[in-house]
């Protein structure tokens, strides 16, 4: 009961409090010389933005990079011996080497089969509904996702009935076929819940990409057939170069999240067999071997992966 | 005058009164009340035996005893240590943390708090130096279970025409004699989420445990001996010359990787069986009668400790358990530790089933069948008995020797490197 | 001829519809059959054999804590998606139409942030909120999604009220409005549907979310919302198949409907993030 009270608090009491923020603060703006109200306004506006931004973004980020130098505590400066271990150890390389996998292979594959999918379903009439099919598991959590493939890819020894469906599948269709632990076996465990982060996703990449398909203009399309250019060729060297900056809004979405990438490996492997990524590696550093330190450096080092994606959309933004 | 003052006097009086009696977080009749907050990894049926184990415990004192589940215990509890909000009790299943939580002045010592007379009494010297640190008792074992136990269906073996191995080589004959008939003599289930791994850490353990002796378990655990030295490494060869031989095991290895050790087990009872052999702890029991209900311990499913290896260390026993600590030194959380040492409320979950008691005033015949009978007598007259390594060890180097098991078993040939890294690991892990 | 043309096509559609669906149909399908089924044949053979109970969600809504985890999962999610509402729309306003030094600067930043993995914030916010005695409540989850989310919200309203006609909001200003009050009169009233948008999706990534809940919750059971509590079931039930796809379909229900129901908004806001720039 006392959580029930809490949270209906919280759910009426901040926005009534922000409100009542505002209204107080441009009473006193009121009383203010033009001058300062002008230039003090936009600041009381974003004050409580950016004390929260300040508060769980930024100063985090910072305090971050400062532990990523300390020790297990955070107490004792050690120099970088951090990045050495994040660089050196078995269990990092491993991470290192599968975030780069998932940034390559999750990426291309979503992006290629989102617009895939989207210029194809563009012609057909029931275009909407493969879109809303395709987009489904976007409104699932990565947890769920990550029961419903773990299902999937369930093993059964040889010879005793098959109840995962990639198994039963296979077995059906390739004669000699061996049931295989998909999640067990080294590097077709990534690959395996590469596609399940990709199952989730493209469904995204196909409702942007079909909203830029449907803004490209009729007539130079038509124009180019009419020139007698291929399907093909038109696809080409017309459509795909007018997607350029939708594909990559796409594409920087999905390297955010292919780095991010944490709930599926946690859920479906815990990271063992070699499928940890950085963020599974950054958690068990953490929480289970209780090393701050490590933990902070391979942070950072997710956060040095972002900042070419940083450069490349602050450019985006400027123009 | 008089009368206002003489009200004012009552008032005050009964306001007094009344506060001492809140304040001492005590109700009417004399009883303790308030509240003792306990962490623990049970659920499900495990959940139900604890509260009806604290059951009595509730209705003497009525203090109320408020319990969390989890199975990342370690995470948890370290988390609310340093947030500065432990549970009043916690029970550990790993006896390995206890050092640093004793350092961090987290647990409180249970010198004062229990009757050391009557420990002394009940429980075997082995039993009561589980959870002393630097010679102070800071945790009890209240609830336990043997491990490195074959368990097997006597019917399949009667069929089999195989009889009990008496010692470890003998079992290896018999493994190898049933793989040239096509058969798969064990069944192993290595997953465990988060800490798969876990039981072949227990197959090396007690593999290391029969053929060293306690000692060599003593120095391993301690981080005396490396990881590599002679001892350590055959007990991993040991494990491996089964584990990773398909003839050997059932599935095979990706079987052993990607089963789960709660199934794994199962196969053993298909109609036709597919193995024979199950090395398991007591708790196994349980989830056997579960999926199987037409199983009777004893006719359908018996059990012997790992055959003996080396003549002197015969009959060393694996142990896990649960042991208790005080976090924080309130009346309600001491009379919860002196009523779970006591043999009434050991007795209550040993009755459900699941459990042994190392209290030897527990009687034998509590245990509700034939064959946790016999683990019980094992337990009482072991010659000495060792926590597996896996919960004695830092949390970091448990983690890694869960995973070096899985890498040993995917990659057998690659056991010299795997050795060597559990090294590089310790000598962090053991700082 | 056409028809044989687009063949292919509908072959690859209906085939990706296919591959797409399935894995959701079994997990349903498997969340009905009992328990010995479930183990023993795939879930394609009820088909031919139907057999159906609904013991596992019973079991799983009672017994595995699942009941639990949707009303956690409530209490964090709905205060959670509330109170960045209108702090982003704040910042928003004065994004879009105030004009100060370093404005454009101050945005770029803002929206850079969007990028910074969850990660580098977890050690020292984690921090903080023991210092704070915050650790394992849900107030320090609201707070943190706030902040997590503040970034895309305000980029997304800032974006929608950036573009509302500017007569609109003079006149306001011409019949004496203040800043407030336009706001509140105008401003808000013309925003809804970009702040329903924001508002699904907020609200999804918060229910969605393992991370943060498990990283400043401590994995306390009794505050535990619902992915936390089927990331320990699959930990600990590993293959109790029966039981963990009911659960997977408890969690599953309340996100699918409210992205049913609110398709429309939703791929409107994504749309307009990443087609309008």
């Amino acid at each position: 009961m006392g959580t029930l009270l809490l949270a209906a608090i919280a759910l009426a009491g901040a926005p009534a409090a922000s409100v009542a923020y505002i209204l107080a603060a441009e009473l006193v703006l009121g009383r203010l010389p033009v001058r300062s109200r002008r230039a003090l306004r936009p600041w009381v506006w974003l004050a409580p933005a950016l004390v929260f931004v300040a508060v769980f973004l930024v100063y985090p980020t910072l305090d971050t990079v400062v532990l990523s130098v300390r020790d297990a505590t955070g107490a004792a400066w050690i120099g970088l011996a951090n990045y050495v271990y994040a660089f050196e150890s078995r269990e990092a390389l491993i991470a290192l080497r599968n975030t780069v996998v998932w940034l390559v292979l999750f990426t291309g594959v979503v992006v290629a089969g989102g617009l895939g999918i989207a210029a194809l379903a563009e012609r057909v009439r029931y275009d909407a509904a493969v879109r809303g099919i395709v987009f489904l598991p976007m409104a699932l959590s990565f947890t769920a996702a990550g029961v419903i493939w773990k299902f999937v890819y369930e093993f059964r020894p040889a010879g005793a009935p098959q109840i995962g469906l990639m198994n039963a599948a296979l077995g059906a269709l390739l004669p000699g076929f061996e049931p295989r632990a998909w999640l067990v076996g080294a590097p077709w465990n990534t690959l395996c819940l590469i596609a399940v982060g990709v199952w989730t996703w493209v469904g995204f990449a196909t409702v942007v990409f079909a909203a830029a398909l449907k803004a490209v203009p009729a007539e130079i399309v038509e124009a180019a057939r009419v020139d007698g250019a291929g399907e093909w060729r038109v696809f080409l060297n017309i459509t795909l170069p007018l997607l350029g900056p939708t594909t990559g809004a796409v594409a920087t979405a999905m390297v955010i999240t292919a780095l991010k990438v944490f709930d599926v490996v946690y859920v479906m492997t815990s990271g063992n067999f070699d499928t940890d990524v950085l963020a599974t590696r950054m958690y068990h550093a953490l929480f289970v071997d209780q090393q701050l330190g490590r933990a902070a450096a391979l942070a950072v080092i997710l956060l040095a992966a972002t900042v070419p994606v940083m450069a490349v959309n602050l450019r985006r933004l400027r123009q | 005058m008089a009368t206002r003052r003489r009200t004012a006097v009552v008032c005050v009086v009964a306001t007094a009164m009344l506060l001492a009696a809140g304040a001492g977080g005590s109700s009417a009749a004399g009883k303790l009340g308030g509240t003792v907050s306990v962490l623990g990894t049970w659920g499900g049926s495990e959940l139900d035996s604890f509260n009806a184990m604290v059951k009595p415990f509730e209705d003497r004192t009525g203090a109320h005893v408020e319990f969390q589940g989890t199975r990342d215990l370690s995470a948890v509890l370290q988390t609310r240590v340093q947030g500065g909000n432990p549970p009043d009790v916690a029970g550990l299943p790993n006896p390995g943390a206890l050092p640093a939580l004793v350092r961090s002045h987290a647990l409180k010592p249970l010198g004062r708090v229990l009757d050391m007379t009557r420990l002394a009494r009940e429980y075997p010297a082995t039993w009561r130096d589980i959870g002393r640190v630097g010679g102070e008792p800071y945790a009890i074992v209240v609830k336990t279970a043997l491990k490195g136990l074959v368990w097997y269906d006597p019917k399949t073996l009667a069929a089999e025409h195989v009889a009990l191995p008496q010692t470890w080589a003998d079992m290896l004959a018999i493994t190898d004699r049933l793989a040239g008939r096509g058969t798969s003599a064990w069944c192993l289930g290595l997953g465990s989420g988060a800490t798969s791994g876990w039981p072949a850490t227990d197959w090396i353990d007690m593999l290391l445990l029969r053929a060293a002796g306690p000692a060599a378990h003593d120095a391993w655990v301690q981080h005396k001996i490396t990881w590599d030295a002679a001892p350590v490494r055959q007990a991993w060869e040991q494990f491996g010359r089964i584990a990773a031989n398909p003839k050997y095991v059932y599935g095979g290895p990706q079987a052993v990787l990607a089963t789960d050790f709660g199934e794994a087990p199962f196969p053993m009872f298909a109609k036709p069986p597919r193995c024979l052999f199950h090395l398991q702890a007591t708790f196994i029991e349980d989830i056997i009668q579960k999926q199987f209900s037409w199983i009777r311990p004893g006719a359908d499913l018996a059990f012997v400790p790992m055959p003996r290896i080396a003549p002197p260390y015969a009959g060393v026993a694996q142990i896990a358990g649960d042991v208790f600590g005080m976090f924080h030194d309130t009346p309600q959380a001491r009379a919860l530790m002196r009523y779970l040492v006591s043999a009434e409320a050991q007795a209550i979950w040993v009755k459900r089933g699941g459990a042994l008691s190392p209290n030897k005033s527990v009687p034998f015949d509590a245990y509700p069948d034939v064959l946790s009978r016999r683990a019980a007598e094992l337990l009482v007259r072991a010659p000495a008995a060792r926590f597996g390594a896996g919960d004695m060890m830092p949390p970091e180097m448990t983690a890694a020797f869960y995973k070096g098991t899985l890498d040993y078993v995917a990659h057998p040939d690659q056991l010299r490197a795997i050795l060597a890294h559990l090294e590089a690991v310790a000598r962090d892990a053991y700082k | 001829m056409r028809i044989l043309r687009r063949a292919p096509v509908h072959l690859v559609l209906w085939l990706i519809c296919a591959v797409w669906l399935a894995p959701v149909v079994g997990l349903f399908v498997s969340s009905l059959r009992p328990a010995s089924d479930v183990a023993a044949s795939g879930w394609w053979t009820v088909f031919r054999h139907p057999a159906f109970t609904p013991a596992n969600y019973r079991d799983v809504l009672t017994a595995q804590g699942l009941g639990a985890g949707f009303f956690n999962s409530m209490v964090i999610a709905a205060p959670a998606t509330a109170i960045p509402l209108l702090i982003a729309a704040y910042a928003a306003y004065a994004f879009a139409w105030m004009a100060f030094p370093g404005r454009g600067a101050l945005f770029a930043l803002m929206v850079m942030l969007l990028v910074v993995p969850l990660q580098t914030t977890l050690v020292p916010v984690l921090r903080l909120f023991t210092a704070a005695g915050l650790t394992g409540t849900f107030p320090a989850l609201w707070l943190a999604h706030t902040g997590y989310g503040l970034p895309l919200a305000v980029f997304l309203l800032r974006n929608f009220i950036g573009g509302l006609p500017p007569d609109v909001l003079d006149s306001a200003a011409i019949d004496g409005a203040g800043a407030a009050q336009t706001f509140f009169r105008v401003v808000l009233p013309l925003s809804l549907p970009a702040v329903a948008s924001l508002a699904i999706f907020q609200f999804l990534w918060v229910w969605n979310d393992l991370l943060v809940a498990l990283s400043y919750l401590g994995g306390r059971p009794s505050v535990a919302p619902l992915t936390v509590t089927i990331a320990g079931l699959v930990s600990s039930l590993g293959s109790g198949w029966h039981l963990l796809t009911a659960a997977a379909f408890v969690s599953m229900v309340l996100p699918l409907a409210v992205f049913f129901t609110l398709q429309r908004y939703f791929v409107r806001g994504l749309v307009a993030g990443a087609v309008k720039d």
